[in-house]
C-alpha cells in the first residue's frame, strides 16, 4: 500500500493505484488523480461517467464493468474509450476514488 | 392429542392415529409447486435431488426448458480437433429427469415474480411456491460489430456450440498456414479455461498435423493475464511461452472484422487473423429480461453467493451461470451448489432459516495437449493452488499429468451417471477441501480479483 497527498489530503492506494479506502476520496482530488492518468482538464462527460462508477459502487459494493457502464451510464463503450483511452472501467475507478472493479473467473 | 398415540409420517404426510379408534383420519398436505426453468446441468440435477426429497406431501416438480436436447458441454472443446462427435455429446434433456418430474417443453415468456407464475410462450401459466432459475447463460454474438458479418462460419468461429464446434473442425482440418486467434470478447464467460485450453489442444492439433511452425497462434484477451488468479496465471502464461503461444492481454474487442481479418480494441489496436476462435459476448437468458425485476442489466440473477436464494424474492432461488454471483460459471460450480440449493429449499419451504452452505468452490480440469491436463481447484476465498485433490494423495493440481487427462476424460461418464442424477462423487464433497494443497495463507483475497 502507498500513502499518498491528493488535493492536500492523505489517502491510501494499492499497488494498482486503486483506492484502498474509498471514504477517503473527495470530488476536489478528481482533477489531480485525472491528470496522474494522463486525462486533464476533466470535461463534464468525464464528470457523467466518475458520479456514474461512484453511485454504482456505492449502491452495488463494485464499479460497473466497461460493458455494463456501456448499456446502462448512457454513454457508449466507443465514447468511453475516447474520454478514457488506457480503458474507461479501470481509469474511471481510479479516478473516482473506488476498487478496481470486479468481473468473473 | 386426546390421551392416544398419534404418529406423523413426514414421507406420506398424513397423522395415523393409534389403534382403537373407530375411523383413522388422514390429513393430507398439498404437495408443494417447484418449477425449475432450464433443464441444463444445474436445472436437472436440482430436479434430481429434490425428487428425493422428504418434504411433508412431496413436492410436484416441473423442469421446462425450449428443448430436448442436453449438451454435454465440456465436450465442445474436443470437436473442433476431431477427439468427439458433436452428436456423441447430445442426449434428450427429458431423459436426464428421474421418474416422477415433469418436462415442459416450451419457450418461456416471462417470470411474474409478484403473482408467483411463470408465463409460457403458448400462453400457459404454471404457478410455483418455489421457483429455481436454471437457464443459464447465453451467447449474444450479435452484439459484437461485425461478428456474425461477412466470414463468421467461414473464418471466424465460436466452438461454444454444436453447430460452431462442428463447423471449426471442417475448417481446422483443411487449415494451412497463417495466424489464428483465440479471442475472448469480454468476461463473464463459461469454463473461462477454455480458451486456453483450446490454444493448448491447437498447439498439439498442428504439431500432429506437422505445419505448427506455419501456423501463429495467439490468445487475445481482456484479462491483464491468462487468467485471474496470480500463482495459476504465472503458471498457464508459462506455459503458453513455452508452446509459443503468443499473450495479448487488456484487448477490449469492439470489431471483428472478417473481411480485412482483424480484431480492433477500442482502443485501436489490431490483431490482424486467417482464422478467428471467438468467445463472444454473454449474457442471461432473454426471457429474464422480459420479467420484471428478476435480472441485472446483464439478465443474470442476483444471488446471495452462499445461500442462492436470489435477492428478488424469497421464494425464488438460482443455480449455476444463471446467477450473478462471482463464482466460474462452470458445471462443476453448478454441481457443488446442489446440496446448498435443495437444502436451503427445503429449509424454506419447512419455514426453517437458510444456511449460507456454498463457499464458491470450482473445479476444472485444463486439457494441456499432448494426453495431458491440469486440474485446478478454488472457491471464493482461496486462488488455485498446488499441491493435490482431494486428498495429498489425490490428483496433482496445477500440474501436468496423464492422469489429469484421464480424470478428464473419466468426466464426461461421471457427469451423465453422478451429477446429472443429483449424487455425490465418492470422496469429493461440496466444500473445497484443504488438506492437500499448498501455500494456503496469505494469498488469493477475493480483493484481489478483478
Amino acid at each position: 500500500m502507498t500513502m499518498m497527498t491528493i488535493a492536500d489530503s492523505d489517502v491510501e492506494l494499492n499497488p494498482e493505484g486503486f483506492f484502498v479506502h474509498p471514504e477517503q476520496w473527495t470530488e476536489e482530488m478528481a482533477p489531480e488523480l485525472a491528470r496522474r492518468e494522463g486525462i486533464d482538464p476533466l470535461t463534464d462527460a468525464h464528470w457523467t461517467v466518475i458520479r456514474f462508477m461512484r453511485a454504482e459502487y456505492l449502491e452495488k459494493g463494485t464499479g460497473p464493468t466497461v460493458r455494463v457502464l456501456g448499456k446502462t451510464s448512457g454513454v457508449s463503450i466507443k465514447e468511453l474509450y475516447q474520454l478514457f483511452p488506457k480503458g474507461p472501467a479501470k481509469t474511471a475507478a481510479k479516478i473516482a476514488g473506488i476498487p478496481k472493479p470486479r468481473g468473473c473467473i | 392429542m386426546l390421551g392416544r398415540k398419534a404418529t406423523w409420517s413426514l414421507k406420506s404426510g398424513r397423522l395415523h392415529l393409534g389403534a382403537g379408534w373407530q375411523y383413522a383420519v388422514f390429513l393430507e398436505v398439498m404437495p408443494k409447486k417447484v418449477v425449475i426453468l432450464g433443464g441444463g446441468t444445474g436445472g436437472t440435477l436440482t430436479a434430481n435431488r429434490l425428487r428425493r426429497s422428504a418434504l411433508p406431501g412431496g413436492l410436484d416438480i416441473t423442469v421446462v426448458d425450449q428443448d430436448d436436447r442436453h449438451v454435454y458441454q465440456p465436450g465442445l472443446l474436443f470437436v473442433p480437433f476431431g477427439l468427439m462427435n458433436p452428436e456423441d455429446i447430445v442426449k434428450p434433456r427429458s431423459r436426464q429427469l428421474r421418474p416422477g418430474i415433469t418436462f415442459r417443453n416450451s419457450d418461456i415468456d416471462h417470470v411474474d415474480v409478484e403473482a408467483n407464475e411463470v408465463r409460457l410462450s403458448d400462453g400457459s401459466a404454471l404457478a410455483y411456491d418455489v421457483l429455481v432459475v436454471a437457464t443459464g447463460a447465453v451467447l449474444v454474438p450479435e452484439e459484437t460489430e461485425g461478428l456474425t458479418g461477412p466470414g463468421w462460419m467461414e473464418k471466424m468461429f465460436t466452438f461454444y456450440t454444436p453447430e460452431g464446434a462442428r463447423a471449426l473442425a471442417t475448417a481446422l482440418g483443411t487449415f494451412d498456414g497463417g495466424r489464428v486467434v483465440v479471442n475472448v470478447v469480454d468476461m463473464p464467460i463459461k469454463c473461462p479455461v477454455a480458451p486456453i485450453e483450446f490454444c493448448f489442444l491447437a498447439d498439439w492439433f498442428f504439431c500432429r498435423r506437422g505445419i505448427r511452425d506455419r501456423v501463429q497462434l495467439t490468445l487475445v484477451t481482456p484479462l491483464d493475464g491468462a487468467f485471474t488468479k496470480p500463482v495459476c496465471n504465472a503458471r498457464l502464461s508459462g506455459m503458453l511461452k513455452a508452446k509459443g503461444i503468443e499473450l495479448l492481454t487488456e484487448f477490449n474487442t469492439g470489431v471483428v472484422d472478417g473481411v480485412k481479418g482483424e480484431l480492433v480494441a477500442y482502443d485501436g489496436r489490431k490483431a490482424p487473423f486467417d482464422l478467428a476462435v471467438v468467445v463472444p459476448l454473454h449474457e442471461g437468458a432473454a426471457y429474464v429480461g422480459r420479467s420484471r425485476g428478476l435480472g441485472d442489466e446483464l439478465n443474470f440473477v442476483p444471488t446471495d453467493e452462499h445461500t442462492l436464494q436470489s435477492k428478488v424474492a424469497p421464494n425464488v432461488f438460482v443455480i449455476g451461470d444463471a446467477a450473478d454471483v462471482l463464482a466460474s460459471k462452470a458445471g462443476s460450480v453448478a454441481h457443488f451448489e446442489g446440496e446448498t440449493l435443495v437444502g436451503n429449499i427445503e429449509r424454506y419451504l419447512g419455514g426453517e432459516p437458510l444456511e449460507p452452505g456454498f463457499d464458491g468452490h470450482a473445479n476444472c480440469f485444463i486439457e494441456s495437449g499432448f494426453h495431458k491436463a491440469l486440474l485446478v481447484d478454488f472457491n471464493y476465498e482461496t486462488e488455485p493452488l498446488p499441491g493435490h485433490f482431494p486428498t495429498r494423495a489425490g490428483l496433482p493440481l496445477l500440474k501436468e499429468s496423464r492422469l489429469n487427462h484421464l480424470g478428464k476424460l473419466m468426466f464426461r461418464w461421471l457427469y451423465w451417471h453422478v451429477l446429472l442424477p443429483g449424487r455425490d462423487i465418492p470422496g469429493v464433497g461440496s466444500k473445497m477441501p484443504v488438506a492437500g494443497k499448498k501455500a494456503l495463507t496469505s494469498v488469493g483475497s477475493r480483493k484481489d480479483r478483478l
